[in-house]
């Protein structure tokens, strides 16, 4: 295996003991710090975070040091730095591993952020379903205040800044910067019209910097190895690493961190293992909920922000997901509507009520109740979503559909005009059936249908009745002779 | 612990700590140790990597096999947890995946007393920013 | 200032910075559709959350519509906002709503003042062509306003009202996605509630979501019932509105015509609450000289500042949130519960008319006079003194539904003797209005000597707190006025905490005051029609022959020949009410 993978993010994680601040030091901790407080006005540390390339890790991709930049111009009395860590991708999970592994570089960089910005409070906004993060952070937290990398007079300059935690419920929507401010001051976690857009008025309407963990997670490296090094990673426009959470039909699932710009293909192939008991690659979803789906024909392409977005899908907060022919795509994309209508916080019409109608028209058409018109409908009624909804959620939310239905247009029309579901995922499709030259009327099959759907003598070849069946797949399991499949 | 005052003493303090980390795995320093890390993020714990971190804490004891067990973060071979990182001083740090007790009890018996290839190991796949 | 140059629909203009796109729009004459967006805007009320998504238009250079409610402005902004993918867009948005809405249009009480309907018809809607799943929520009826929140589309108006105007906090948005809707915390009943049935929820709601309990099919079945006499009051703010729901100017007075429906509907008695209101000035203005001259003698125990207790909205309010302060304000009940007992105890007497087969019914502009005519201390022996209270609305239902045209009807006066009233008694309708008339005959009664300028205009307007100081003959008199319940907590909080020291304060729930009450005409965001009613009441004040309280011949009458004098003895058990602490009693668990 060819050494795809360079760890920037992760850089620490699995090698550190994250509760020992002593562990982090000895690799650089807080040098970063140091030399920002020490040599650095704000305007050429957020300099070098500009030149450096990074993008925000969170999904939107928006430049970093701009962000910082904005945020600093801004004249106010108090002015917050936010950690997002409310990681809520289904799938993904880089945020808590970078904060159970190594939280004391989100400390660091949150640090020089509120340095470079002009603010002296920190918040980490963070899902209180990550206990293990949470203490680990709050340990980190503690280490460093005793150290004076937090408090009053960090390393002796007049630069204070302190970090508090905020607990959040859960929510899917409050990853969205203006809903998680909403969810931090006890208000209903829910987003609001940008703009104004936090760095000029966030928390408690003071100007606030919302980045995410990752991104977080990448500053101390780009202060002590320089922006050039940096910025030698990467694609044009994306520079530096991003972590994925590879899943699905492959061999080795777990986290990556590769250079922006590292094909499909490498990720699937080599870093991943391959695909699981060999089977044909079909499918990968990046981006989560808000992205698409994308096939072979994007195998070879360099993945980085503007990449994705081209192929209809997104960077998103790095879930990547495999699939195989045993995937439904129609399926795939009701599984995430259903997440986006479960998540959708009601605020606006084209949300609220859009993506419900989008699942239920998915539902039809998996049942095998759809119709050319519905197909019509699902794509009017996507793009209008799209072009409507107030937050990034709602924008996003159709991604699934309208990227399946631009890949694998053929697997809807199947459902829609032959009733059929080519990978037997939709079992309102299905109809079990014994394939009489092979059934030697042993009655097992019969003995183990819970609905008595299955008649037959002894010895003669038996009958599923098609009425009856759930399709619970119990007569084909227990057959010795493969006598019954599907269609 | 006192607090770090200046720019200048948390350097010397992050190099003391560097040279003192790196003497651990020096097979020719007096403070050289065998040290197993044991990844404790919560998909670790999940997978029963605190069996494994009792374990090899109890048995090296018992065997009277002097070694230092930590625990680290995510080392993100989420398909073969548990996974353990051994470093026996003077050799490059080995990662073994599906470490149960009965595994980290081979661990001990054939790597680290006799120092016998065994099954299970992870190549090491990637590059960290030192190297490049 | 700072001026913007854009071009919307082809038109270049020019408007100040910080302006809305919906705004920037109308200054050309384009009317963007709403659902949403709502504003009073000389009360600074403002609602534009940008949840609805009726209002996108289409921004040259940006990747998704944008709302025009809530988007700024912005130098060489190329707007269109009616591209075909705007108009898609906003009627596949429409259609959503619709396909969540149950099409219960026949029947629904916001029937032909809805402004979910009016936007189908103005879209041109002709079918649905979403079916799914609709929203189905337990329908909560409260003593004055019901809950139907399967008719909810989240516009978040009665949200705003209740929170940031009135900051009673009973309503909020609860759930999410598809389930989310607007409700009491823990989505108990509105009874639950602090809930203070302000109504003014029910005033701004586009939809038939929130609407006010009926009570005229009891009035009908009074009516009809041989053995009953049926007397009704009207609230001095209904003359000043009602004419709106037959197609007249808003502040059109319809003093005259009021009177002749209401006759025609066959009430036995057409009185006034006006009539009522005299007598609380005389009760109230007559607790405020107790207290002032207590007060001015040294008496530690008067308490100053006296507070109004007319509206029955404001003391709910402070019943459950500000109960130390109860014993603040005036022990006098409101004009309603004022005329109940004097139309029982004394008009029925005097008839021969036994309390049970007295009907008591009140026309009101208010939604929480019908909570308040259930009280339990307003009631002797289970006979409420006032047996029903009807809406601005309601009554002008109750007139169409008798095929009364109203517009031809003549002008008839009230009955007597309980329909004799001073301009004083009118202005109680609009803010400021309670607070002037108690200084008319305090004023004469305070110094012995006669008002010649009766018009205090420095207690009149639309600002929302407002401070005066009244000379009574060299004694200033500090006096505060507060519309809105958020107004009047800032006052109350101002008072507690030393910043502000006041004689008299006066306070009305709702913004404007009744004019602007929950039972009124909706008014659908127009200011100018509240500031009309006003205009109106202060004309009809204006043109009367009396124009003080304790002048109204009647009125001296009662007191000679029933009552006695102000805080007699009668007085005190017929026209005086106390105040609770309820601020544990919402939440409880059923």
């Amino acid at each position: 295996m060819s050494q795809k993978q360079l760890r920037i993010a992760l850089r620490n994680c699995g090698v550190i003991n994250p509760e020992k601040i002593e562990d982090y030091l000895a690799r650089d901790g807080y040098q970063a710090l140091g030399t920002v407080l020490t040599t650095l006005s704000p305007e050429a540390a957020i300099e070098i975070i500009k030149k450096s390339g990074l993008r925000g890790r969170g999904g939107g991709g928006f430049s970093t040091g701009l962000k910082w930049e904005i945020t600093r111009k801004v004249k106010a009395d108090q002015k917050y730095v936010v950690c997002n860590a409310d990681e809520g991708d289904p799938g993904a999970f880089m945020d808590r591993s970078v904060l159970e592994g190594d939280p004391h570089s989100v400390i660091e960089a949150m640090a020089i952020n509120a340095y470079c910005t002009g603010a002296n409070k920190g918040l980490v906004y963070i899902r209180a379903e990550y206990p293990m993060a949470i203490d680990r952070l709050l340990t980190a937290l503690k280490h460093a205040k005793e150290y004076g990398f937090l408090g009053e007079n960090i390393l002796g300059t007049d630069f204070d800044f302190d970090i508090e935690i905020r607990y959040g419920a859960g929510a899917f929507v409050c990853g969205e910067e203006t809903a998680l401010i909403h969810s931090m001051e006890g208000l209903r976690g829910e987003p609001t019209v940008k703009p104004p857009f936090p760095s000029e008025s966030g928390y408690q309407g003071k100007p606030t910097n919302v980045n995410n963990v990752e991104t977080y997670a990448n500053i101390p490296v780009i202060i002590n190895k320089g922006w050039e090094w940096f910025s030698r990673i990467g694609t044009e426009k994306s520079k530096g690493t991003k972590v994925f959470a590879l899943a699905g039909k492959i061999n080795n699932v777990g986290l990556i961190e590769v250079p922006m710009g590292t094909t499909l293909r490498e990720v699937i192939y080599d870093i991943g293992g391959g695909m699981q008991d060999g089977a044909e690659f079909k499918a990968v979803q990046t981006g989560g909920p808000s992205g698409g789906c994308l096939t072979t024909k994007h195998l070879d392409t360099p993945i980085d922000y503007d990449n994705l977005l081209e192929a209809g899908s997104m960077m998103g907060s790095g879930g990547m997901i495999v699939m195989d022919s045993n995937n439904c795509m129609v399926s795939i994309a009701k599984f995430y509507l259903e997440f986006t209508v479960e998540e959708s916080c009601g605020k606006c019409s084209p949300c609220r009520i859009g993506n419900k109608r989008l699942y239920e028209l998915l539902e039809k058409i998996t049942q095998g109740n759809g119709t050319m018109e519905d197909l019509d409908k699902l794509r009017n009624l996507s793009s209008v979503i799209k072009d409507t909804s107030l937050c990034g959620l709602g924008q996003t939310s159709p991604n699934p559909v309208l990227s399946t239905m631009e890949n694998f247009y053929e697997e809807y029309l199947e459902h829609v005009t032959f009733k059929k579901c080519r990978s037997s995922i939709c079992k309102s499709l299905m109809t079990y059936i014994v394939d009489e030259e092979k059934c030697i009327g042993c009655t097992l099959c019969a003995r183990n249908c819970p609905v008595n759907a299955i008649t037959g003598e002894r010895k003669q070849a038996h009958y599923i009745d098609p009425e009856k069946c759930i399709k619970c797949g119990a007569c084909m399991e227990k057959c010795k002779f493969s006598a019954i499949f599907t269609n | 612990m006192a607090k770090v005052k200046s720019f200048d003493e948390l350097k010397k303090i992050g190099q003391d700590l560097k040279t003192k980390m790196s003497a651990l795995s020096n097979k020719n320093h007096p403070d050289s140790i065998i040290q197993i890390k044991v990844a404790m993020a919560t998909c670790g714990v999940a997978s029963g990597a605190r069996a494994v971190l009792e374990y090899m804490r109890d048995e090296l004891e018992k065997r009277s096999i002097p070694a230092l067990v930590t625990q680290t973060g995510c080392m993100c071979y989420c398909y073969a947890e548990p996974t353990i990182e051994v470093t026996i001083p003077g050799k490059e740090p080995i990662t073994f995946g599906y470490v149960t007790t009965k595994k980290a009890d081979e661990i001990i018996e054939r790597y680290i007393r006799k120092g016998e290839l065994i099954e299970g190991v992870i190549p090491s796949n990637y590059q960290t920013i030192e190297s490049i | 200032m700072e001026l913007i140059k854009l071009t919307i629909d082809g038109e270049l203009l020019e408007v100040e910075k910080d302006t809305s796109i919906l705004k920037a729009a109308k200054t050309v004459g384009i009317e963007i559709p709403t659902l949403c967006f709502f504003e009073l805007k000389d009360m600074g009320i403002e609602n534009k959350p940008g949840g609805c998504r009726i209002c996108v238009v289409e921004i040259k250079g940006r990747r998704n519509l944008a709302p025009a409610c809530t988007t700024r402005v912005e130098n060489g902004m190329i707007i269109s906002t009616h591209s075909i993918r705007v108009l898609n867009a906003r009627r596949t948005v429409l259609e959503l709503i619709l396909s969540d809405h149950p099409a219960e249009c026949l029947t629904c009480a916001k029937s032909g003042s809805c402004e979910l309907q009016s936007m189908a018809q103005q879209l041109g809607v002709r079918e649905i062509p979403f079916q799914g799943e609709q929203s189905a929520y337990r329908k909560d009826t409260s003593p004055a306003i019901i809950r139907d929140i399967d008719k909810c589309i989240m516009c978040r108006r009665c949200e705003l009202m209740c929170n940031e105007v009135q900051t009673v906090g009973a309503l909020s948005a609860v759930n999410r996605g598809f389930m989310a809707v607007v409700a009491p915390a823990f989505e108990m009943n509105l009874e639950k509630s602090p809930c203070t049935y302000c109504g003014q929820c029910v005033s701004v709601c586009p939809t038939g979501a929130l609407t006010e309990v009926d009570h005229s099919r009891n009035v009908i079945n009074a009516l009809a019932d041989p053995a009953k006499t049926v007397v009704v009051q009207t609230a001095p703010a209904v003359r000043a509105a009602l004419g709106e729901e037959f197609g007249l100017m808003p502040g059109t007075l319809v003093t005259g015509k009021m009177a002749a429906a209401l006759r025609r509907l066959g009430f036995d008695y057409v009185f006034d609450t006006d009539f009522a209101a005299d007598l609380t000035i005389m009760e109230e203005g007559s607790e405020l000289l107790d207290r002032l001259t207590r007060y001015l003698k040294g008496d530690k125990n008067a308490n100053l500042p006296i507070l109004t207790s007319c509206c029955p909205g404001w003391v709910n309010f402070f019943e459950h949130n500000f109960p130390e302060l109860r014993d603040i304000p005036s022990t006098a009940k409101s004009p309603q519960q004022m005329f109940g007992p004097i139309a029982k105890e004394y008009f029925g007497k005097k008839l021969g008319i036994d309390r049970k087969d007295l009907i008591v019914v009140s026309i009101m502009p208010c939604l929480a006079k019908k909570y308040e005519c259930q009280r339990e201390e307003f009631k002797v022996n289970g006979d409420p003194d006032v047996n029903f209270s009807l809406s601005t609305r309601e009554l002008a239902q109750l007139i169409k539904q008798a095929n009364i045209d109203f517009n031809s009807l003549p002008d008839e006066g009230f009955d007597n003797p309980l329909g004799e009233s001073t301009g004083a008694s009118v202005i109680f309708g609009t803010t400021g209005g309670v607070i002037e008339a108690a200084c008319r005959t305090a004023y004469e009664l305070f110094t012995g000597k006669k008002l010649e300028k009766v018009d205090f205009k420095e207690l009149r307007g639309f600002e929302n707190i407002r401070h005066a100081t009244i000379d009574f003959d060299g004694l200033p008199i500090n006096i505060g006025i507060a519309h809105g319940l958020g107004n009047a907590r800032k006052l109350l909080e101002d008072i507690q905490a030393g910043r502000n020291q006041f004689h008299a304060i006066e306070i009305m729930a709702c913004p404007g005051g009744c004019i602007g009450g929950g039972g009124q005409p909706f008014h659908h965001g127009n200011s100018e029609i509240l500031k009309q009613r006003a205009a109106a009441l202060y004309k009809e004040d204006d043109g009367k022959t009396i124009r003080k309280s304790h002048e109204n011949p009647f009125i001296i009458e009662l007191y000679k020949e029933f009552l006695g004098k102000p805080l007699g003895e009668k007085s005190h058990h017929l026209l005086h009410t106390k105040y609770f602490d309820r601020s544990s009693s919402v939440f409880v668990e059923e």
